[in-house]
């Protein structure tokens, strides 16, 4: 760690880790209750636990991002942090109003929360991922607006790196899309068209921004590859990214209204969505084997290879699965969309999340070269076993989504099973799936675990070749 | 990468790339909302009622188990085309069959999936039987392919 103030990235990571662990122990009354329907009902209804489970993981997603932005930007500038108090200040009023969102979910009946937080005002709520009470969600934007103005005035006093560039566009991006989920027009096909602009557009636009960033930014750092190299390739992968991700956003239009050109468009484009990951698959694997040294963190060259595979395979492989308009039309909203969601989500955000806390926890706990050999190793126990399991979660979704298209959506009306009897035929599959949650949990623990070990952390590598300019 | 390939050449795909893209998708955005979907989405139909019924859908939170037109949760059924598949299209049949169905909710079925009682008005349940119907009259390229949505 070159400048002190990066330090406040770590609250931001412990906070994000805490809600991760809280998303999943809510995925797991979810998949049980998808196999024992009245699992913990009428305490906490399917829609509630569903809806902790996606708010946390966007939550926490965002903390992470905020955590790798301090802590990147300040070392990429070469100066302190801006304002190492407006971090600390934000992250407060972000981590309460987090919370007090989520136990309002869960203590208090969804129609009142709209009624105690005046929705009516200005009604926002009730639209899947953005739930948020309207005060929570203009909260996020007044933190978010903070925290990009802290950025800011740090990159714009040091030095201007692509990473800093690339990681502060995508977190523009973020901020601006955001301004969308306010606009909640009466007319449901005008909603659902607008509301893609902060689902799509985040999670196919501007996040791969970030990710690309932070990718880039761990590459330099445990690789030693010259950062021109570097800089080229991320470029690449993001013009990749919005070229085919923004009209891709046609793969969400095809079946809610909006005319038929969006068949071709959406598929054409989204179809070529696959490539940016699999040149961060290239990228990642390419510079390690070009590296110039043997960083000793040995786990976090792992979690940033494998958040380059996973993602290829989640977002670019699953999505490919059912993004062309004939094959979509028979896989729209089923299991299929749940698998190719769950696989997506933890390749590219969840991992490369882990990747920069794998990379910047250890050097801000006092080990600049990583942490012990053990416990290292339980990390990586940790990566696979998590890994693994999303693998069959997806896996057995997938199983659950091709059963259910075959009976449900293939045959002609009156020929077809009903919503509900096709969710009977397909429940083996859930079963284990959540077999498969299980591993997951268990995954977690022992990644947790793996910040309790302590040991003699990781000893310095030599350098080979020139010695890198600035990692 | 070869060395003919510069790291300005990959800014400048970047820039002129998006910059390109972001233009063509606000355009698309104009014709579809302006052009297209005044035909398709029966706006001439979106009544008081429509309009009251969809805020009854958002403040229940109906999307976190359903769907709507294949979006929101795959834990209960699609209802875009409820109208159609409960009510057989008439808009008489689909009000009392929405009365009675509200109404006799939670089942208690042990082991059944359970949707829980949200208490509504006689209005609110008129309210969203109307917008449950107006959706499914938005022309949405002929999805689901089957009744059962």
């Amino acid at each position: 760690m070159k400048y002190e103030s990066q330090r406040v990235a770590m609250p931001y990571f412990i906070f994000a880790l805490v809600l991760f662990a809280g998303q999943i122990i809510f995925g797991l009354v979810l998949g049980m209750q998808y196999v024992v329907g009245d699992f913990l009902f009428p305490e906490i209804p399917f829609n509630v636990a569903r809806m902790v489970h996606t708010n946390l993981l966007i939550v926490w997603l965002l903390f992470g991002f905020m955590g790798a932005t301090y802590y990147l930007v300040p070392e990429e500038a070469q100066t302190e942090l801006y304002s190492p108090l407006l971090a600390w200040i934000l992250f407060w009023v972000f981590a309460v109003a987090g919370t007090l969102t989520i136990l309002g979910y869960l203590f208090v009946d969804y129609a009142t929360l709209a009624d105690v937080t005046m929705n009516k005002l200005l009604p926002t709520m009730g639209r899947e991922f953005l739930e948020q009470p309207t005060i929570t969600k203009i909260g996020i934007a007044l933190v978010v607006v903070g925290f990009l103005f802290n950025i800011m005035m740090t990159a714009l006093k040091g030095r201007k790196t692509v990473v800093n560039i690339v990681l502060i566009t995508g977190l523009i991006g973020l901020a601006a899309l955001w301004m969308f989920s306010f606009y909640n027009p009466s007319n449901l096909t005008t909603d659902k068209y607008f509301w893609w602009f902060v689902v799509h557009l985040w999670v196919e636009g501007v996040w791969e921004l970030i990710m690309g960033a932070i990718l880039a930014y761990v590459l330099i750092k445990i690789t030693g590859v010259d950062r021109e190299v570097i800089e080229k390739w991320l470029y690449v992968i993001i013009a990749m990214a919005l070229i085919t991700g923004i009209i891709g956003t046609g793969h969400h239009f095809f079946w809610i209204g909006p005319p038929e050109y969006w068949l071709w468009l959406g598929s054409v484009f989204s179809a070529l969505e696959p490539l940016p990951f699999f040149m961060m698959v290239l990228f990642a694997f390419t510079m390690i084997n070009r590296r110039k040294r043997n960083h000793p963190n040995k786990v976090a060259t792992l979690w940033a290879m494998g958040t380059a595979v996973m993602a290829f395979l989640g977002a670019g492989v699953w999505g490919f699965l059912h993004t062309l308009a004939p094959v979509n039309y028979y896989t729209h909203g089923t299991q299929l969309t749940a698998a190719h969601g769950h696989m997506s989500f933890y390749g590219a955000y969840v991992m490369i999340v882990l990747t920069i806390i794998s990379y910047a926890m250890p050097i801000m706990r006092g080990r600049p070269y990583g942490n012990s050999n053990t416990a290292q190793v339980v990390e990586m126990w940790g990566f696979w076993l998590m890994t693994i399991s999303m693998v069959f979660i997806t896996l057995f979704l997938t199983g659950a989504g091709i059963l259910q298209i075959w009976l449900q959506r293939i045959p002609e009306s009156g020929e077809a099973l009903s919503f509900m009897a096709t969710q009977d035929n397909i429940s083996l599959f859930y079963w284990a799936r959540m077999i498969a949650g299980c591993f997951f949990m268990a995954g977690l623990v022992v990644y947790f675990g793996s910040f309790f070990i302590k040991g003699q952390a990781a000893p310095a590598d030599e350098v080979r070749g020139p010695a890198p300019t600035d990692a | 990468m070869a060395e003919r390939f510069t790291k300005s050449m990959a800014r400048n795909i970047y820039l002129g790339g998006s910059t390109f893209f972001i233009l063509l998708f606000l355009v698309l955005t104009f014709d579809t909302q302006y052009r297209a979907m005044p035909e398709r989405d029966n706006r001439d139909q979106l009544t008081e009622e429509v309009v009251r019924g969809k805020h009854v859908w958002e403040n229940n939170n109906c999307v976190g188990c359903h769907s709507i037109m294949g979006e929101g949760a795959y834990f209960a059924p699609e209802l875009a085309n409820v109208f159609d598949r409960r009510g057989g299209g008439n808009s008489d049949v689909f009000k009392a069959y929405m009365n009675a169905w509200m109404n006799s909710m939670p089942t208690n079925v042990p082991g059944r999936r359970q949707m829980p009682d949200f208490k509504l008005t006689d209005q609110q349940i008129e309210d969203l039987s109307a917008f449950l119907e107006w959706t499914s009259k938005v022309d949405d390229n002929d999805w689901p392919p089957n009744i059962e949505g």
